[in-house]
């Protein structure tokens, strides 16, 4: 156990260099949004000059708006679709087309976003449906509801079929069942997978912009429109929120999941 | 704490009562629950093939098996989470095939107890009796009654994952127990607990069916927990059942070859009929040559029969049977020599292998702390018994 536990030289020096690949540049990003020179590359002393020029930056807070409407609205979609699509794979028997159903709902994990936003663009344009908050809503949607369905479906699998099987017996018909004693072990999954979805939603850059219309850009679209005209030091100070609002957002869900698992401490008054 | 023990018990005495009322049980003569011909099949195997089974009102009764002969698929047939293929089950007379296992009078504790993890010990027991529509404080009386009557007192606020095995089967007794119903089913109950645990347990189980008078359906695969508890055994195999009969009838009174395996241990002697004197049949035998036995009640069939007796009824001598004189010729007699000694501290089972080529074991109650007359390996000894000792068996 301890010569496990212990690493030995190569392991930590391949561990930092791992680490530092990863995190250096974000860290030199956060560092560099407290840059007070107008110049990206060059250090001008701390400074959240920034951050006030994001927040007096109306396009750029109308961007971060819609994103986060977008985020809320098609996660939480997205969540009641997955949930219901795990529901049916893991408690509804062998129904004609299972497999197909199954394929069909964790084909989105394995498809190229390109084809994804083309797709879902050309449907849009053949329903001569005005392109905006909705759409982009909607093909969020799609992305993430199979994420949402692996992740309660994982739940369900592990979850007691006799626990379901007792509530009947002492009185519940088979909804009330579901309601009272399967949800509330599930609900953590159900979170998790409502955090997934929504961090997700707020990343996506190719879909969203295949999908969105005129005057309605997402963060991701605004920023990186911007960045095309050259970087300027607010796009680090934007981009540090969006990493401290996912940084939040990833430690919920994975503390809810890991609650989950341990399937104690949920506590769900009846 | 005798008042309290005596609170508990009148009020047990009145849940009879109230469960009872004036129609809830059925005049005494037709059964409580009523299995006609029932079928069970998944894909082409047939887990319940065509049992038949009457269960009167406060019985205890044990469906005995080893796994996969259908006990537990019979079991949640009467639960409601299986619908027979073919057949009825009838309860106090009245079909409850449309029934829905949440209307059944009828509770079943799980094997894995099944106890609701997001729930305290209380919201487990109340459970059911929230879906009932009682009153908040007829809910709060009837869960310090179980709660009283299963010893869990003071672990009301905890959850399933911060209670002992022992602990969590009681819960799952008390939750299934809270809605009264007229029949309980319990599906292998003491599997989970430890040898000295389970026997405690099987009293207080036992102890609790008779002063609640409800009836108990426990399915089990320990022929032992079932002859404990069960006033009636019905053994099952490959479907079907095989014989129902009080423990002692069982266990002296296999039906047949398979059953007398099965519960307890037992010498078989393959042979054939060779003449019958009366009552006293007498019977070639391969291994252990020409044996009396006492003739069964009803005729044979076939000629070619198998010979049982238990362990227990064979005894062991120096020289045979001390009163040889008045019924010697009577008695069996079996020359041989000691192979093996087992030792199990009540009793002490020996093997021998008879001159005539086969084995017989013999267990013999340690009744003297330093006992003379125990036999050692290579010892010559005779192995004799009674003809009314042996069971015959068609084969």
């Amino acid at each position: 156990m301890r010569r496990i536990g212990r690493l030995s030289n190569f392991n930590v020096v391949s561990l930092a260099l791992g680490l530092a690949f990863l995190y250096l540049p974000i860290i030199i990003l956060v560092i560099y949004s407290f840059n007070a020179s107008r110049l990206v590359t060059v250090w001008g002393g701390w400074s959240l000059r920034w951050y006030h020029e994001f927040f007096n930056d109306r396009a750029m807070i109308e961007a971060a708006w819609m994103s986060l409407r977008v985020a809320v609205c098609s996660a939480s979609i997205a969540t009641l679709l997955g949930t219901l699509a795990a529901v049916a794979l893991s408690r509804g028997g062998r129904f004609a087309g299972r497999t197909l159903f199954s394929g069909m709902l964790y084909a989105p994990l394995v498809m190229p976003e390109v084809i994804t936003g083309l797709s879902l663009l050309l449907l849009f344009v053949a329903l001569n449906a005005e392109r905006g908050f909705w759409t982009v809503t909607i093909a969020h949607t799609t992305l993430t509801m199979c994420f949402v369905a692996v992740v309660v479906q994982s739940r369900l699998g592990s979850l007691d079929r006799s626990l379901e099987e007792a509530a009947m017996d002492l009185g519940c018909d088979p909804v009330r069942a579901f309601l009272a004693v399967t949800l509330p072990l599930i609900a953590p999954a159900i979170a998790a997978g409502w955090m997934l979805a929504f961090t997700l939603s707020l990343d996506d850059l190719v879909i969203a912009s295949f999908t969105t219309g005129p005057g309605s850009a997402t963060l991701p679209i605004r920023i990186y429109s911007e960045v095309r005209l050259g970087v300027k030091p607010e796009i680090n100070a934007i981009c540090t929120l969006v990493i401290a609002l996912i940084a939040v957002v990833i430690i919920v869900a994975s503390l809810a999941s890991k609650l989950s698992s341990t399937q104690g401490e949920s506590a769900a008054p009846l | 704490m005798a008042e309290e023990l005596s609170d508990i018990e009148a009020s047990a005495d009145r849940t009879v009562a109230a469960a009872a009322g004036p129609d809830a049980y059925p005049p005494s003569d037709e059964p409580l629950l009523r299995i006609e011909g029932v079928v069970k099949s998944f894909g082409g195997f047939r887990a319940v093939d065509g049992v038949s089974l009457d269960i009167r009102a406060g019985e205890f009764f044990a469906l005995l098996g080893p796994s996969g002969c259908g006990k537990t698929t019979l079991l949640r047939m009467l639960a409601g989470f299986e619908a027979p293929d073919a057949g009825r089950i009838l309860l106090g007379g009245r079909d409850i095939a449309p029934t829905l296992p949440h209307e059944r009078p009828i509770n079943m504790m799980f094997q894995n107890y099944a106890l609701f993890p997001h729930l305290s010990v209380r919201d487990n027991i109340a459970f059911g009796l929230k879906r009932m529509g009682m009153a908040r404080a007829d809910i709060a009386a009837r869960v310090a009654e179980m709660v009283a009557l299963v010893k869990l007192g003071g672990l009301e606020k905890r959850k399933p994952d911060q209670l002992s095995g022992g602990q969590r089967q009681r819960v799952a007794l008390a939750r299934s127990l809270a809605r009264r119903p007229k029949v309980l089913l319990l599906d292998e109950p003491l599997a989970a607990l430890d040898k000295k645990l389970r026997e405690s347990t099987q009293g207080e189980l036992l102890e609790l069916q008779r002063r609640l008078g409800m009836t108990f359906i426990i399915v089990t695969h320990d022929q032992e927990e079932a002859m404990t508890m069960a006033d009636r055994i019905g053994v099952m195999d490959a479907g079907r059942l095989d014989q129902v009969a009080a423990p002692r009838e069982l266990y002296e009174a296999p039906r047949s070859r398979w059953i007398a395996e099965f519960v307890g241990d037992i010498n078989l002697f393959d042979g054939e009929l060779q003449s019958q004197d009366g009552h006293r049949l007498t019977i070639a035998t391969r291994d252990a040559g020409a044996l009396l036995v006492a003739a069964p009640d009803r005729a044979l069939d076939k000629a070619k029969v198998s010979i049982a007796i238990r362990p227990e009824k064979v005894k062991l001598s120096r020289r045979g049977p001390a009163s040889d004189a008045g019924q010697g010729s009577a008695i069996n007699r079996l020359d041989g020599v000691v192979t093996d000694v087992c030792y199990l501290g009540g009793t002490t089972t020996y093997k021998v292998r008879l001159d005539a080529g086969g084995t017989v074991r013999s267990s013999m109650a340690n009744t003297a702390r330093i006992d003379i007359d125990a036999y050692g390996i290579d010892q010559h000894v005779v192995a004799w018994f009674t003809p009314d000792d042996c069971l015959v068996l068609e084969q």
